[in-house]
């Protein structure tokens, strides 16, 4: 088991530019923000490599230009929550599915979409989680903006 | 004419939904198809007209089996954004609370597994012990459900001192008890014959699909955030975390046995060592900010995010329970067993709504759909069950 | 019709019917039939079909997906019936008041009898409102 400070130096070796910003809100609670590119393999790396157990993503919509959605992760045995963000423009609502890399991700990122309009790219199957299927199309009862 | 009971973990539904498809090749189970949504009470958005207050009586209402895992996870949470933390009182408080409701869930899911495998006295005497439980929460916290005692700070109640010899005279009736039901699943064969080797998830699945709780622990992956995050009382008693690397409904059911007496260690231990003083800071506010709050629930992890303006109003509040990521493992746990162990894996995660009502099983090669209702599972289930006595107990 | 209805209040078949709830309220009716409770030897039996059931029990808060099952369920349940809704999210959603998913209460939906509240009632309160229901409908037949 890796400790929090070998993990973090990992991920800052491997990820270099890719992350935007590292912010520390306490010890326990990391913030990482990347762009929407690089979403699938530094999940894939954080997944993959060093056993990241995903946790939920969870989308937020701004007053801003973008929808963020940030993908929770923990690692076994250490307390910090590592949260990617990713700001995903209103205006191209799009970003990878990493469904076919975390089968976790599978019902998230359905409800995500339902939730906020947010296609996620080679997502298997991207139809309605929990809302009805008669449910209005264009109708996000997440999106502040309605 | 026996009475049939609604079966299904804990969400005793209607008829007609079909929130799971099996399809069948012969009698075996190739995949399962899941749908979502009967439950889908649009918590996160209600959520954004509460207060930060209101938000914790919200939350207690996502499930009611595990009520008190979401408010936990939401005044951490809270607390998380502000830096804030409770009085060590209301810590020890919030620990009992949290504890007695983990031995009263699993009490309730041995009692309905034990119904829904033809052990109907298995069912009635869980269930009667899960009343002292119930009983001591009303007279905590002035409910058998809903406890609402948590807020952000602290907690909105004290234990009374001449409450707590009374906690202890329950706990000594429940140890007993513990060790009846560990005897009952370990000793019996036609048991071991239903749950041994079903439905097994493996580590490599548990990790995929981000699985959490009894269901995690039970297939070797050793994560509680009671012990991995501590968080309330957790830091400050000794207790085991249940680990086994089965991964069959066995498992699963063996876990959550040695938790209820667990539990009642932490909670003698929290008594023991709690002082007198303060129970709550009174904060007055939540500053701007976002955070992370975490608890372990009967089922596993609860993990709720937030986003907060400032205002008295969350501009965002996440959910997740345990649940949503547990059912949709069942998805390969299922892959190669009958259809009368289906209904009872599906049921071994302990989901928190019940969708083994009904199932509808089509067969792959035929076509032909068929729907078994609750009775027909049961009735299932348990000739399979007589079938193995007569084998076994000859 | 009146024959009907006094046969029913004699021994009453009950079939639980939730709508977007959290199951505290289905869990104390299932604790309604455990040993402390007991409500079998009142003559009240929890049935796993509706088309045996004299009364409906109805929880949680008609969330729209269930509606068209809760209209077919109801279909089948034989007439003269009762329907009781138990629980503050029967009754009138509660704190779920606004939500997205349930604009509709349950008695928009069907023609309920008995109103039981709480969040959730007690197994008591339960047993205490449908022998309400029972004295009720005696009375009147």
């Amino acid at each position: 088991m890796m400790h929090w400070d070998q993990i973090k130096t990992e991920i800052q070796t491997h990820l270099g530019q890719q992350v935007q910003r590292w912010r520390e809100h306490n010890p326990r609670r990391i913030y990482i923000d990347i762009h929407p590119d690089s979403l699938l393999s530094v999940a894939q790396f954080l997944f993959e490599t060093l056993s990241a157990r995903f946790i939920i993503a969870s989308g937020v919509d701004t007053p801003r230009d973008c929808i963020e959605v940030l993908y929770h992760f923990d690692f076994q045995g250490l307390p910090q929550v590592l949260s990617l963000r990713v700001a995903v423009p209103k205006s191209r609502l799009e970003v990878d599915s990493l469904a076919p890399v975390i089968k976790g991700t599978f019902w998230i990122e359905q409800e995500i979409h339902e939730l906020f309009g947010i296609v996620f790219k080679n997502h298997p199957d991207m139809k309605h989680l929990l809302l009805p299927e008669d449910w209005p199309e264009g109708n996000y009862p997440l999106r502040r903006d309605l | 004419m026996s009475t049939v009971i609604p079966i299904g973990p804990y969400h005793p539904l209607q008829e007609e939904p079909e929130f799971f498809r099996l399809h069948v090749e012969g009698e075996r189970v190739s995949s399962l198809e899941i749908e979502l949504g009967y439950n889908h009470r649009g918590i996160e958005k209600l959520a954004e007209s509460k207060s930060w207050d209101q938000v914790v009586f919200l939350v207690e209402r996502i499930c009611g089996i595990c009520s008190t895992s979401h408010p936990a996870a939401s005044v951490n949470c809270q607390e998380d954004i502000g830096a804030i933390i409770a009085p060590e009182r209301a810590q020890y408080i919030r620990t009992v609370i949290c504890e007695l409701e983990r031995i009263h869930s699993h009490l309730l899911w041995v009692g309905l597994a034990g119904h829904f495998l033809g052990y109907n006295t298995v069912w009635m005497w869980s269930w009667k012990y899960r009343e002292i439980v119930c009983d001591l929460l009303e007279k905590i916290t002035g409910n058998r459900q809903s406890y609402a005692m948590f807020k952000a700070g602290g907690v909105r109640r004290d234990l009374d001192n001449e409450d707590i010899p009374g906690v202890f005279d329950a706990l000594d009736q429940l140890k007993p008890v513990v060790a009846l039901f560990r005897g009952a699943i370990h000793d019996d064969p036609v048991l071991h014959a239903r749950l041994k080797g079903v439905g097994v998830l493996s580590p490599e699945d548990a990790h995929a699909y981000g699985v959490v709780g009894p269901t995690a622990r039970a297939s070797g992956v050793p994560i509680d955030v009671r012990k991995d995050d501590p968080y309330f009382a957790y830091g400050w008693v000794d207790f085991q975390m249940i680990v086994r690397d089965e991964g069959d409904v066995y498992a699963k059911a063996m876990c959550r046995v040695d938790e209820i007496e667990q539990a009642v260690l932490i909670i003698e231990q929290c008594l023991k060592q709690m002082k007198p003083g303060a129970i709550d800071i009174h904060i007055k506010e939540i500053p701007a900010g976002e955070g992370i709050g975490r608890a372990e629930a009967p089922r596993g992890e609860v993990y709720h995010y937030a986003l907060s303006d400032g205002s008295n109003f969350p501009a965002r509040y996440k959910v997740r329970a345990p649940s949503y990521t547990n059912i949709l493992s069942n998805e390969v746990a299922v892959i190669g067993e009958s259809v009368a162990d289906a209904a009872l894996i599906l049921a071994a995660v302990d989901p928190c709504y019940c969708c083994t009502e009904r199932l509808t099983v089509i067969d792959s090669v035929t076509h032909q759909k068929e729907t078994y209702r609750q009775s027909d599972l049961l009735q299932l289930s348990r000739a399979k069950t007589n079938a193995l006595r007569e084998r076994l107990l000859r | 019709m009146s024959l009907k209805l006094k046969t029913l209040t004699r021994s009453i078949w009950v079939y639980h019917l939730a709508t977007g709830s959290c199951n505290n309220c289905d869990i104390e009716i299932l604790d309604c039939l455990t040993p402390r409770f007991d409500i079998e030897r009142l003559g009240m039996q929890l049935i796993g079909s509706p088309c045996h059931a004299d009364a409906l029990l109805v929880t949680g808060n008609m969330t729209l997906k269930n509606i068209p099952r809760v209209r077919a369920v109801y279909e089948q349940v034989p007439k003269p019936n009762v329907v009781i809704a138990i629980g503050t999210c029967a009754l009138g959603h509660g704190i779920f008041e606004g939500s997205y998913t349930s604009p509709h209460r349950v008695d928009e939906v069907l023609p309920v009898d008995l109103y039981i509240p709480g969040c959730p009632p007690k197994p008591e309160g339960m047993i205490a409102g449908v022998a309400k229901l029972i004295g009720l409908l005696r009375e009147t037949t």
